[in-house]
């Protein structure tokens, strides 16, 4: 396996990172942001060329890989930048360069990268926790070769400001069915779609949907008719890869924060760092992340595999891990800082509600552990534990 | 960064996965792949195979007979060993004491003692730890005095927890010369002692899971050639440190898990635990998190000596890769356990030899199915992990300090 990272990546961490310090002040990071604030950051991830990562050169982005958007991603975690890069760049601009039409993607892949359009993955639903395949919203077909899509969706990233919304629905078969689903492209102002904005546990925005026979022309579909779950399973594992490297550079930050406080605040006549109890949980976290950065890396490597099971596999390991760690690490940092870290003054808990909700965001840790294990590849030495 | 091994790792890996499958005497794999005792013999015939191959010893430089591997390589060919059930490299000699003469010795120590060393000729014991003296090492109290003509030390003194001093005709020690130093790391030297030395007496001492691999060794007026001194005097700190960095890097024992990770599936298929759905489920549940943890810790090792992504601290890694690799490896025998149930419980210490469970085979009733006969001696033996090599909590501080220095 080779980890090694040359000139370009360490590049474009060092660009992220000074993006960073610039765009989300250290006192600041995990506050919620004005819309205004927001659309400048969004203007300003743009403007970096971050927003299109992933997107062809021909339509306007630098078609750089996984890797790629897991430094950026790591560096954006550790400023608890807000979800819309992650929408935006990841869940959607591959989803769209993979799926779509040349029409589509010439009319909303530019438009994504320069920050001007904003798009957004509806893929979950009420009572689905996070089995993609549980999609009760439909699609009918219209007279004119249209659709008539209803249903309802469930946090949906980003969804709050996007103007464009990916929407998964059923155009064949019965709720969880693996095949008859399909995607969507919905403008945010189309009559019959309702939207509620939501704010995350950490403080960044989502949308519900209710969609009640909104109306859609034939060039709305995108991708393939039936055949659209593998396509948004790949989003998500894309997304669940930068999760994991947010969560490491959300941890990083923890981590420094957290010696800071131990080596400046004294009880019992000595500073809290001389403590052996304090000094092994600090070692326990300083772990933890060397092992998010290792399984950050060996998601986005795996993000190539040709294998989907083999992808699967490796990105539902690093997100086990991202869900328990980043959780136990938060938690742990809270009770270092004693009350002060219960305050929201403090940015020790924004980082805690930051780390928690990466683990809860597309799969939580028992999610991905069952995904991991109906995955695995098995060894030579295995033998079947099923009954 | 890539996610597959190149093409040339992958057929070094399959170059040693044949020299082992080909090479490794059959009741030998047996006993390692049932966790049995093995003896002297079993050691001697595997290294001598390894050395008639030029792969006994990875980590010394080529000029003294190593095969100039990469870590990478190493680290490939350290799991194949174990995969294939192979055992351990446990002799002191190999991975301790060669590196450390290798850095430190004189041209005639090195010609005198590598070349046993390699042939399993000579059996080194690590003469460290002490009654008083465990992970911290600074506090030992043995003490050696040169005598007034300069020719001789004699050492007085009590070592313990001396692994394999049964199988040895040597050891090397660390030992006082300076009582009066300003640091107590300060007056240290590193000494090398023949075992048959009158005055030096080796106790067995019997563990809990029943072996007797661990020694103590008493030095009563042992007298010491002054040439078997190793580096300068009062010195002795400097290769110490040397050989403990040494001994930690392959410490992680990712190989290890594995084999035992996949003796654990094995043994629960076997058990009948894949009928009640619950155990089934938890049981599922536990593997596949080992083995989420073992690409992880196998990642980070990796990704440790890769360019460009070492740690903001350096020198912790390789007591983070002891920490998670041993206290892994505990979980999943304290697993292995848990599959045994009932069946872990009949114990003695003779069902932990092959001869003897061959010889039960013929018993009308069978004590204990062979595969479990010693999961709870294992399970028992695997504490030490966390012990040795500078305890787990020694790592804890040592980590901590490291962090906390660079934040």
């Amino acid at each position: 396996m080779d980890f090694s990272l040359n000139d370009d990546d360490l590049a474009l961490r060092d660009a992220v990172q000074r993006f960073c310090e610039g765009e989300y002040p250290a006192p600041e990071r995990g506050n919620a942001e004005t819309p205004a604030q927001a659309a400048q950051r969004h203007a300003a991830l743009a403007e970096l060329g971050l927003l299109g990562l992933q997107i062809p050169a021909e339509l306007g982005g630098s078609a750089l890989g996984p890797q790629a958007a897991m430094l950026a991603a790591e560096q954006l975690g550790r400023a608890l930048a807000n979800g819309n890069w992650l929408s935006n760049a990841v869940l959607m601009a591959p989803l769209l360069a993979e799926a779509g039409s040349p029409a589509q993607r010439s009319a909303w892949l530019p438009a994504l990268a320069a920050g001007r359009l904003q798009v957004a993955l509806a893929c979950a639903e009420p009572e689905a926790r996070y089995d993609l395949a549980d999609v009760r919203s439909r699609a009918k077909p219209t007279a004119d070769g249209g659709w008539s899509l209803s249903g309802r969706k469930a946090l949906v990233l980003g969804g709050d400001v996007a103007d464009l919304l990916l929407v998964v629905a059923r155009t064949d078969g019965e709720r969880r069915d693996r095949s008859g689903l399909s995607l969507f492209a919905i403008d945010a102002a189309s009559p019959g779609l309702t939207r509620r904005p939501i704010t995350l546990l950490d403080g960044r925005r989502a949308a519900q949907l209710d969609l009640q026979g909104v109306s859609l022309a034939a060039d709305r579909l995108v991708g393939p008719l039936d055949a659209a779950l593998p396509l948004v399973e790949r989003a998500v594992e894309r997304a669940n890869a930068a999760l994991c490297a947010e969560s490491a550079g959300a941890l990083e930050a923890l981590l420094a924060m957290t010696c800071e406080h131990l080596k400046t605040r004294r009880q019992f006549g000595a500073p809290l760092a001389k403590f052996q109890a304090l000094q092994h949980r600090v070692a326990d976290m300083a772990t933890a992340l060397e092992q998010l950065k290792s399984m950050a890396c060996v998601a986005a490597m795996a993000l190539e595999a040709e294998d989907a099971s083999e992808r699967t596999r490796l990105v539902s390991a690093a997100m086990t891990l991202t869900a328990q760690l980043g959780r136990q690490c938060g938690l742990t940092a809270i009770q270092l800082h004693g009350a002060m870290g219960m305050t929201d003054e403090c940015r020790v808990g924004h980082y805690a509600k930051r780390l928690i909700a990466n683990g809860l965001l597309f799969g939580d840790a028992a999610f991905h552990l069952a995904a991991f294990d109906a995955a695995r590849r098995p060894t030579a030495a295995d033998l079947d534990l099923t009954p | 960064m890539k996610l597959a091994f190149s093409a040339a790792d992958e057929a070094f890996r399959q170059a040693v996965r044949s020299f082992v499958r080909e090479q490794l005497p059959g009741d030998i794999r047996r006993k390692v792949e049932l966790g049995l005792r093995l003896e002297q013999a079993d050691y001697v015939t595997w290294f001598n195979r390894l050395e008639a191959r030029g792969w006994l010893t990875p980590g010394w430089p080529p000029e003294h007979g190593g095969p100039g591997w990469t870590h990478l390589q190493r680290f490939i060919f350290d799991e194949e060993c174990l995969l294939g059930g192979a055992p351990r490299i446990i002799a002191s000699g190999i991975q301790m004491l060669g590196p450390v003469l290798i850095a430190f010795g004189t041209p005639e120590q090195k010609a005198r003692y590598l070349p046993d060393i390699r042939a399993s000729r000579t059996w080194w014991a690590q003469g460290f730890s002490e009654p008083g003296s465990g992970s911290d090492l600074a506090s030992l109290r043995t003490t050696a005095v040169l005598e007034p003509d300069g020719r001789h030390f004699v050492v007085n003194g009590h070592k313990v927890w001396t692994s394999y001093a049964q199988w040895c005709s040597m050891m090397f020690a660390l030992v006082r010369t300076d009582p009066n130093a300003a640091k107590p790391q300060e007056g240290i030297s590193f000494l090398l002692i023949d075992m048959t030395s009158p005055g030096l007496t080796v106790r067995p001492i019997r563990m809990l899971e029943g072996g007797t691999d661990l020694n103590e060794c008493f030095l009563d007026n042992v007298r010491v050639p002054v040439e078997n001194l190793v580096g300068e005097l009062n010195q002795g700190w400097t290769c110490g440190k040397y050989l403990l960095g040494h001994e930690r890097t392959g410490i992680a024992g990712i190989g290890s898990c594995k084999q035992q990770l996949a003796r654990a599936r094995q043994l629960a298929g076997q058990q009948g635990l894949g009928e009640d759905a619950l155990l089934r489920a938890l049981l599922q549940a536990r593997l596949a998190q080992f083995e989420i943890e073992l690409i992880a810790l196998e990642a980070t090792a990796l990704r440790l000596l890769a360019p460009g992504q070492r740690s903001r601290v350096p020198q912790v890694e390789a007591s983070m890769l002891k920490v998670r690799g041993t206290e892994l490896r505990q979980a999943i025998y304290e697993t292995l356990l848990d599959i045994a149930g009932p069946d872990a419980l009949p114990f003695s210490a003779e069902a932990q030899f092959l001869e003897f469970l061959d010889a039960a085979d013929d018993a009308p009733v069978a004590p204990v199915p062979p595969e479990l006969a010693s999961v709870a001696a294992n399970c028992l033996d695997a504490r030490k992990l966390s012990i040795y090599g500078g305890s787990n909590e020694v790592q804890r501080n040592l980590i901590a300090q490291a962090v906390l220095a660079a934040h």
